[in-house]
């Protein structure tokens, strides 16, 4: 019996290790050495962290480094704000049929690809789109209006493209806050603000944590919506990763890219977790 | 604010509006797609030209329907075979990682828990581009070692199935776990005391237990692997998949034939989503 349970357990830790091996730690660790390389001949490499010194000093990439993080925060902190109260209304308003249909109805667009998503609002925001349309028709405007290729349309398709990652979380903690905890607030005279703040929040803090996590990194990595609906200026980090590797062919400063990418994401999350008193099993598993 | 408590209509109406507004937000694009699939012009906007079915079945130029584009059905066939081999490897690795987890104990689990975690919270570009720099280091090793060139190793198929996977598994894992964690043990040591190998009890009892949760990681892991585009992108080879095939062509101009493969995949989905619920709610 003893030996059967080792045997077992060994055949069960095969693929597992398999996969984090070769799949995850390896490859991330052997990108991490490509990016400590310098090319100094034809095939003939040396150590050195001229590829992070490059990110340093040339200003267009240390700018879209930090114009993608801090887009990437404005966009989780307007998904948050448009989520939460749509959130609270499916968990503590709606009731029975019509609150799993609602929460049913959010989950709906996240089924279609991100790049049909993306499309939808090209066909909205172009200037022959819909919505130009919709301007001239009413008398607001007298042209065609162009809302494609800026920075608040990609703002939107970020958001969109996010919005179910933070409602999904929100709805289910804000539905174990029993209704009886936001009476009794009223009861000893609270205002809707000081209800909100001091009972509804708090109470919503791990859905809040895990939400904005998932919406951040999301936005961080996203190369589809940056690249289709932003425009010439827009640059967003990822579309240099991939210059580099695909276009380029620097491998070197493609995998530093990737680094410092993966880098930021992490302590973002990790930052968060410890902030919160969270961990990552629980916000994850 | 709850319905026990008493609100002005303003407050109410407001309320309901801005959650009406909310839901039309979210339907508008994909509703535009729907919609302009049909239209009778060469581009997906206004003026609407009058309704057609040509995008689907046109066989003429400049309207060659979706059913009759011979690369746009390659790529979906593509990404058929793509997704089939991740949610079969996915799912078998997940079963595989739910039982370890659940049934043994060994040291280092709890960190082997948080690690395999971990690829949820590596942007997708980044698992991309770093199976690519390994797989082409170990190809380039074979070739430098044994002048063996191992196709299989450059962009192309294999690394986006793997590439996928690598992710995919994590969440197979998560959602067949959480069903073995319900599952009531002594069933399947009442099947031994019956005489059956602790196999047949698996086999008997506990894998029909699991299957709605297999079933919908099935789904789950098919739909992701379908419509997955930044982990897909830094590996495909000359083979593109159909969302990768749809982003070459969104880059040059889009006609209403992509809005027709968009409606296709909407429904498509849509048929996975409910087969996944209605199994679901008989488990």
């Amino acid at each position: 019996m003893r030996a059967e349970a080792k045997l077992g357990l060994i055949l069960l830790l095969t693929p597992l290790l398999l996969w984090l091996s070769l799949l995850i730690l390896i490859p991330h660790v052997d990108m991490f050495l490509v990016s400590l390389r310098e090319r100094v001949g034809v095939n003939e490499y040396r150590i050195s962290l001229a590829n992070y010194l490059t990110f340093i000093n040339e200003p267009l990439y240390l700018r879209t480094f930090v114009r993608t993080a801090v887009m990437s925060t404005i966009a989780t902190i307007i998904t948050l704000l448009i989520a939460f109260p749509v959130s609270y209304y499916i968990a503590k308003i709606a009731r029975g049929r019509v609150q799993s249909a609602l929460f049913l109805l959010c989950l709906v667009p996240f089924w279609v690809s991100e790049l049909v998503r993306t499309f939808g609002w090209m066909i909205l925001l172009r200037e022959t789109g819909l919505i130009s349309n919709l301007l001239q028709y009413t008398g607001l405007a007298d042209g065609p209006v162009e809302m494609l290729y800026n920075d608040a349309a990609i703002m939107v398709g970020l958001v969109y493209t996010s919005m179910l990652f933070m409602v999904v979380p929100l709805v289910t903690t804000l539905e174990s806050l029993p209704d009886e905890v936001v009476e009794a607030g009223y009861d000893l005279g609270g205002s809707w603000f000081s209800i909100l703040r001091e009972i509804i929040i708090p109470h919503a803090a791990p859905g809040i944590v895990s939400g904005s996590i998932v919406v951040f990194m999301l936005s961080l990595g996203n190369y589809l919506t940056p690249t289709m609906l932003g425009g010439k200026d827009s640059l967003w980090f990822t579309e240099l990763i991939y210059s580099q590797f695909i276009v380029r062919f620097n491998w070197e400063l493609g995998a530093a890219f990737g680094f410092l990418l993966l880098g930021l994401s992490s302590a973002i999350v990790w930052g968060m977790l410890k902030l919160t008193g969270q961990t990552l099993e629980k916000t994850m598993g | 604010m709850t319905p026990s408590i008493p609100q002005s209509r303003f407050v109410t109406l407001a309320y309901t509006g801005y959650v009406i507004a909310f839901f039309v937000f979210l339907a508008l694009p994909l509703v535009v797609v729907a919609v302009f699939a049909f239209n009778d012009s060469q581009f997906p906007s206004l003026p609407w030209e009058g309704f057609t079915w040509n995008w689907f079945f046109g066989t003429e130029r400049p309207m060659i329907g979706v059913f009759h584009e011979r690369p746009i059905l390659r790529a979906i066939g593509t990404s058929t075979f793509v997704a089939v081999f991740v949610s079969i490897l996915a799912v078998g690795v997940g079963l595989s990682n739910a039982f370890l987890f659940n049934r043994y104990r060994f040291p280092g689990q709890g960190i082997l828990y948080i690690f395999m975690l971990f690829p949820l919270v590596i942007p997708g570009i980044v698992l991309g581009i770093s199976i690519l720099v390994f797989s082409s280091r170990v190809a380039n090793g074979l070739w430098d070692v044994a002048e063996w060139d191992v196709e299989a190793l450059r962009p192309g198929l294999l690394l986006v199935i793997l590439g996928q996977f690598s992710f995919i598994a994590t969440i197979s894992t998560l959602v067949i776990a959480a069903r073995l964690q319900k599952f009531d043990r002594s069933l399947e040591e009442a099947a031994m005391n019956l005489g059956a190998s602790r196999i047949t009890a698996v086999r008997t009892i506990t894998l029909p237990y699991l299957a709605p949760a297999l079933i919908g990681a099935t789904v789950v892991a098919f739909l992701m692997s379908f419509e997955n585009f930044n982990t897909t992108l830094m590996l495909v080879g000359s083979d593109a998949p159909l969302t990768i095939a749809m982003f070459d062509r969104l880059k040059e101009g889009s006609t209403p034939l992509l809005n027709a493969v968009s409606l296709l995949l909407m429904l498509g989905s849509s048929c996975l989503a409910l087969v996944m619920i209605a199994f679901q709610r008989r488990g």
